[in-house]
């Protein structure tokens, strides 16, 4: 951002100074931040200097604040609110992974280069290090970390003010321990994390969310339905279809999401054309050739990367189809049918 | 490590305040492993009310504790009482960094120092309306940390996170999970550099604290208008 330290003094009393209207027009999320000072910004003022110059000392000391502090947060959140607002989180162009040491403290086989719109995942026994590299990733790791590794957008390191402040979240993680906790309907919650994102056209963003979230759960829900009482399918469906359309981070982690009930594939197409770097960590064999490599961990560092040959997407197709007819008898358990069957089952087209 | 340099008649302070089971002594346990394994001799403090068992989890680590008991006062207001002997203990002791975890039950309270790294440590359960709740202990502090991120939605902390902007813009936000200590190694990064005091006498708080002046605050139990004397303020009916 541009000298905004030095400049402030200037823009801050033009700010202070504006329309009441135009200034909330502009800034549309004022509203809530009023709001949550219990302070009503219509009624007669013009300014904000002056609806600030209206409060009462001992209403404002309820918040930690008086007159001065108040001013000066206005402006703090305004600038960090445009900050957000411009910060273009999803323009990376790739993402350098550079070798580090295993667990014995040799040197690991490889680094990698991810590239936004590939998926990519990450295999080896449980305990392996899986976990470690995805920590490094979501730390921006600088060679600091237990593995040695660095972890380098555009292939360049992260200046310590943006990796320290935290305000550059590279990595949206999704795993089965995750749970919906707050009290709101799937719209409202869409709509709650959207203002978050100060983006323009939510209801558009909701819809189609919603479609997306509904056609990878299978099972149908509402917009009214209350997101804790959805299923763990349509809730994982759900996560997957909102991190698609309005997480910011470009690399997204996925632990897991093999059980998760919904349609692994297709989830995994629909973040691969929202351009991320996608990373699943998984034991499947369909998800792992839905992916162009597989990253091998090994006593805690890369072994290898294997990319998935042709023939292997051949294999992937099969796999497909055995996972759709297993589909279909898990959905004669649901309504309570017979399971009768053979072979042929399984080797019959569809 | 230069930048670790202090004189040794002062220490690095670091007061971590947040509500009750937000993951304090979780952050500051994996925070104090990382920065012991830079050769940092670290003490804590903890502050409580009647009882607590955190000292015990500190000593399992190896990290000297003392603990301080406020009993019937809040916790806050008998901090600040104390905390100018604990960081003498601590430079007596000849340690780099002190970290004080506060009690976390006075929402209306905050233990932040002018010239102290301050912490807050709220946890994503807590709700979307905790950051508006907490008030001063929030609002004023310089590193907020926010834990159990791995049971909620990527949704929930954004969203969450959004709102802890809102309430302090200027704070650095970090996202620490309590169990596993992902994360632990950026709060490390604010610990260490935290500023190096030899007495706190003289240094203000960041936020005043309320009064305790009323009849109540002085041992009164009976009700009616004829106990309450002092600070009394009435709810509003029109
Ligand atoms: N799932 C999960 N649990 C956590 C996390 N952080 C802390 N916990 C758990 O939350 C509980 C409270 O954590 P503590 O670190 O004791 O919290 P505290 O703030 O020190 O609590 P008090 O000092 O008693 O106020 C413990 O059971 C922790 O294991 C986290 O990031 N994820
Ligand atoms: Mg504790
Ligand atoms: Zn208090
Ligand atoms: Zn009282």
């Amino acid at each position: 951002m541009m000298g905004k330290v030095n400049t402030k003094s200037s823009t801050d009393t033009d700010l202070l100074n504006l329309g009441l209207d135009t200034l909330m027009e502009k800034y549309p999320y004022l509203k809530d931040f009023f709001s949550a000072l219990e302070i009503d910004p219509c009624p007669g003022q013009k300014t904000p200097a002056m609806l600030i110059e209206s409060l009462s000392l001992d209403h404002l000391s309820q918040f930690g604040l008086d007159h001065e502090s108040l001013s000066a947060q206005v402006l703090e959140f305004i600038a960090t609110m445009e900050q957000c607002r411009h910060k273009i989180h999803g323009s990376m162009d790739h993402l350098v992974i550079g070798a580090g040491f295993d667990k014995n403290g040799c040197p690991e086989a490889m680094g990698i280069t991810l590239f936004p719109g590939e998926v990519v995942s990450v295999v080896g026994p449980t305990g392996s290090g899986k976990s470690q590299l995805l920590s490094d990733i979501e730390c921006l790791a600088q060679g600091d970390t237990p593995s040695g590794r660095k972890v380098l957008p555009d292939g360049k390191t992260l200046d310590a003010q943006s990796r320290f402040s935290g305000e550059f979240r590279l990595v949206a993680q999704l795993s089965q321990n995750m749970n919906f906790v707050m009290d709101l309907t799937v719209e409202a919650f869409l709509q709650m994390h959207a203002e978050s994102r100060l983006i323009d056209n939510i209801p558009g963003k909701i819809e189609r969310i919603y479609q997306s979230a509904v056609m990878l759960a299978g099972e149908p829900f509402f917009l009214d339905t209350a997101i804790t009482s959805l299923s763990g399918g349509q809730s994982r469906a759900l996560m997957i279809a909102d991190v698609a359309y309005l997480s910011a981070s470009p690399v997204v982690l996925i632990d897991e999401i093999e059980n998760a009930g919904i349609d692994r594939v297709k989830a995994v197409s629909l973040l691969l054309n929202k351009e991320k770097i996608v990373l699943i960590a998984t034991h499947d064999p369909l998800l792992a050739l839905s992916c162009d490599r597989r990253i091998v961990i090994k006593n805690g560092g890369i072994a290898d990367v294997v990319k998935t040959l042709a023939a292997e997407k051949k294999s992937a197709a099969c796999l497909a189809d055995l996972d759709k007819k297993l589909g279909l008898l898990r959905e004669r358990v649901r309504k309570g049918q017979h399971l009768i069957f053979d072979q042929n089952f399984f080797s019959d087209h569809l | 490590m230069n930048q670790l340099k202090k004189s040794d008649s002062s220490i690095r302070l670091v007061t971590v305040a947040g509500p009750p089971s937000s993951g304090k002594t979780s952050l500051i346990l994996h925070t104090a492993a990382v920065l012991l394994e830079q050769g940092l001799r670290i003490g804590i403090i903890k502050f409580d009310c009647l009882t607590g068992d955190d000292h015990k989890r500190y000593e399992c680590a190896g990290l000297p504790v003392k603990k301080g008991l406020a009993g019937g006062l809040c916790p806050d207001h008998f901090f600040i009482a104390n905390i100018e002997a604990c960081v003498q203990w601590a430079i007596d002791q000849g340690f780099d960094l002190l970290i004080s975890e506060s009690a976390g039950l006075c929402n209306r309270c905050s233990p932040h120092i002018k010239g102290v790294l301050a912490v807050c440590v709220i946890d994503h359960l807590s709700g979307v309306h905790t950051p508006r709740k907490i008030g001063p202990m929030l609002k004023n502090a310089d590193l907020v940390v926010l834990t159990k991120g791995d049971i909620v939605s990527q949704a929930e902390r954004e969203v969450f996170a959004f709102r802890v902007r809102q309430a302090n813009a200027k704070a650095a936000v970090l996202p620490v999970n309590g169990l596993t200590g992902q994360g632990a190694l950026l709060a490390a990064g604010h610990f260490k550099t935290a500023p190096a005091v030899a007495s706190l006498n003289g240094m203000r708080l960041r936020f005043t604290m309320p009064a305790a002046l009323c009849s109540y605050c002085l041992g009164e139990t009976k009700i009616g208008p004829d106990s309450q004397i002092g600070n009394v303020k009435t709810m509003d009916f029109t």
